[in-house]
């Protein structure tokens, strides 16, 4: 079992306070939870804690990033996707600025706080954003590689975090290309995972194998841009998709994908895992296993869609 | 003396009388251009104009041929809709050529419908929904903090702006972190889009209430539409190191045509060909005066 990706998230920051001096944080009250309160305890000059405001604190990091500082904003996912949208639309996209909107506590991973702090539409409002770059690492690796691939960029990009210890992936070789990750080869059908829902897909797949079927699974972290290369081929290869994530069907990451297809030359048989509306208050992987993310209900659509 | 001889060297600060015959000729331009095009913002760009013509012609540190010069002192105008006063600034500045006013907001402009930074020269930040400018200028204030720098920054707000909840946000916020150099300028002119102030959102007590969130307000009201009491409240902006600071400036919207003056329905509405003609000589009187001040 990993770290979460919000400790891994925040030591990345502090690490990173170190070597990047445009490196400027700030938070909404939320600090110790979203675990960027090591980096103001170290570097309380580039740390901004402004209470619970999120229009407030993204404005005021769209404003450090026109002065040659490199912000990042810290708040729940729900909350930067819903309380920020104007400042992020109007201010960080329009003028191409550069900040990285840290989403913490990402899709149903404040399980306990129930529907009211479960970000599931996070993603559809964000990449409807001219330049915003999306983003939902599978693992507290891709989170760390995630935010250094946010700083070498000019414009926003958002970075979906989740709360809780899950397991580990493979070292991802080339991150920044914006690819899928393969985690396991497979010829019956593609499997592509978004977030933490590429662990389940995992174990999906053992389990499939156990009974002759043969998925390749891939970790896909970057919604936008969704580059189609690694994937394209796989689905070309196994003629059938089966998706993941950990978000409304509508404009998430089975959206994206379908967008992408429809524009191309890729037209296979198709399955989309999504939630299904509002949740509620329990156990994460309970909770999860109960709004369809879990390798059983992935190993049950994907034999349905095999036949 | 006229003001295009005064527009020969604008780099140079300008005294009240100076400035006062700039914004009338800004003043008459913005309703020439925007009856031009039939669409665009006359109520609110007309009661900021002195305001705007001495911030640019008196006060501001930039440079117009590196409007991203890092040391600049920045200018949020946070009632964007008073693109028109703004664009007409920066262009008679000397940030780019007046010749391209009459462009605005038609297809292919850099002069957007409302204000945008990386079209514009001169646009250190691009508005237009209300109720950013003050939490972009925190930011910018304590980016100045940060690196050192000594310059200021000026968000210009109106009534409608601070109906906005994220101004509070920004208001409580700035006073914790007391950035110095960061200005509050409200251009109070009491009169929204849909009726008067009064009617839409009581803003009173404004001084008390920018008072109580923690800002240094100052006690006096100034008439933003007359330069002298302008110079006389940038002096009090220097007067002491107690941050931030707020100035309240009483102003008229639709100011300089006497049928558009204080009416809401002067918002933002086409300026017809009758009421243009109407208003022109109004303007022209009010430049010659001013010119023959000069």
């Amino acid at each position: 079992m990993s770290i979460a990706m919000r400790d891994a998230f925040g030591n990345k920051l502090l690490e990173l306070g170190a070597t990047h001096p445009e490196l400027v944080v700030l938070d909404a009250d939320v600090s110790s939870s979203t675990k960027s309160k090591a980096f103001g305890t170290k570097y309380p000059d580039r740390f901004f804690n402004v209470g619970v405001a999120e229009a407030n604190l993204a404005d005021m990091a769209n404003g450090l990033a026109t002065c040659g500082y490199h912000a990042v904003v810290n708040a729940f996912s729900i909350f930067l996707s819903l309380k920020s949208t104007d400042q992020i639309r109007n201010v960080s996209a329009y003028n191409d600025l550069p900040v990285v909107f840290a989403g913490a506590y990402g899709g149903l991973s404040d399980s306990f706080d129930g529907a009211s702090h479960q970000a599931i539409e996070d993603i559809a409002i964000m990449r409807s954003i001219p330049g915003m770059q999306v983003i939902v690492p599978s693992d507290a690796r891709q989170a760390e590689l995630a935010l250094e691939y946010a700083l070498t960029q000019k414009g926003p990009v958002y970075i979906r975090l989740n709360r809780n210890e899950m397991p580990d992936l493979p070292e991802p070789k080339d991150f920044g290309s914006a690819n899928a990750i393969l985690l396991r080869e497979g010829k019956d059908l593609t499997i592509a995972a978004n977030g933490i829902t590429a662990s389940f897909a995992v174990k999906a797949a053992e389990m499939l194998a156990s009974q002759g079927i043969e998925a390749e699974v891939f970790s896909v972290p970057f919604v936008k841009p969704l580059c189609m290369d690694v994937l394209g081929k796989s689905i070309k290869k196994t003629g059938k998709l089966l998706t993941v994530e950990e978000h409304v069907l509508d404009g998430g990451f089975a959206s994206a994908i379908c967008e992408k297809m429809m524009m191309g030359d890729l037209r296979p048989k198709f399955d989309a895992i999504t939630v299904k509306g509002f949740a509620e208050s329990g156990p994460y992987i309970d909770l999860l296993a109960k709004y369809g993310i879990s390798a059983e209900n992935i190993v049950a659509r994907a034999k349905a869609l095999v036949g | 003396m006229t003001v295009k001889d005064l527009l020969k060297n604008p780099d140079r600060k300008f005294n009240a009388d100076e400035l006062a015959a700039l914004a009338a000729e800004f003043r008459l331009e913005s309703w020439d251009v925007l009856h031009q095009r039939g669409t665009g913002h006359w109520g609110g760009s007309a009661s900021a104009m002195e305001l705007t013509t001495s911030l640019y012609f008196n006060r501001l540190n930039i440079r117009t041929k590196e409007p991203r010069w890092e040391d600049r002192d920045r200018f949020i105008l946070s009632k964007g809709h008073a693109s028109m006063n703004l664009y007409t600034v920066l262009a008679h500045r000397g940030f780019f050529s007046a010749e391209s006013l009459p462009t605005f907001r038609t297809l292919g402009s850099k002069l957007q419908g409302h204000p945008t930074m990386n079209k514009v020269p001169g646009v250190d930040m691009s508005t237009g929904a209300l109720g950013h400018g003050l939490s972009i200028g925190l930011g910018m204030a304590m980016a100045a903090k940060l690196s050192g720098k000594d310059y200021w920054t000026y968000v210009m707000t109106g009534e409608g702006c601070l109906n906005e909840g994220q101004s509070w946000e920004a208001l409580m916020c700035a006073a914790k972190y007391k950035p110095r150099r960061l200005v509050l300028m409200v251009d109070y002119n009491k009169v929204q889009l849909d009726g008067t102030e009064d009617q839409i959102m009581p803003m009173e007590p404004l001084r008390d209430k920018l008072a109580s969130f923690g800002w240094n307000v100052c006690p006096q009201s100034f008439d933003g539409n007359n330069t002298a009491d302008i110079l006389k409240s940038f002096e009090w902006m220097d007067k002491d190191e107690v941050w931030p600071k707020a100035v309240i400036y009483d102003t008229i919207k639709g100011k300089g045509v006497s049928f558009t003056e204080g009416k809401n329905t002067w918002h933002g509405p086409k300026i017809d060909d009758d009421s243009f003609n109407k208003g022109m000589p109004e303007l022209k009187a009010d430049l010659e005066k001013k010119e023959a001040r000069l």
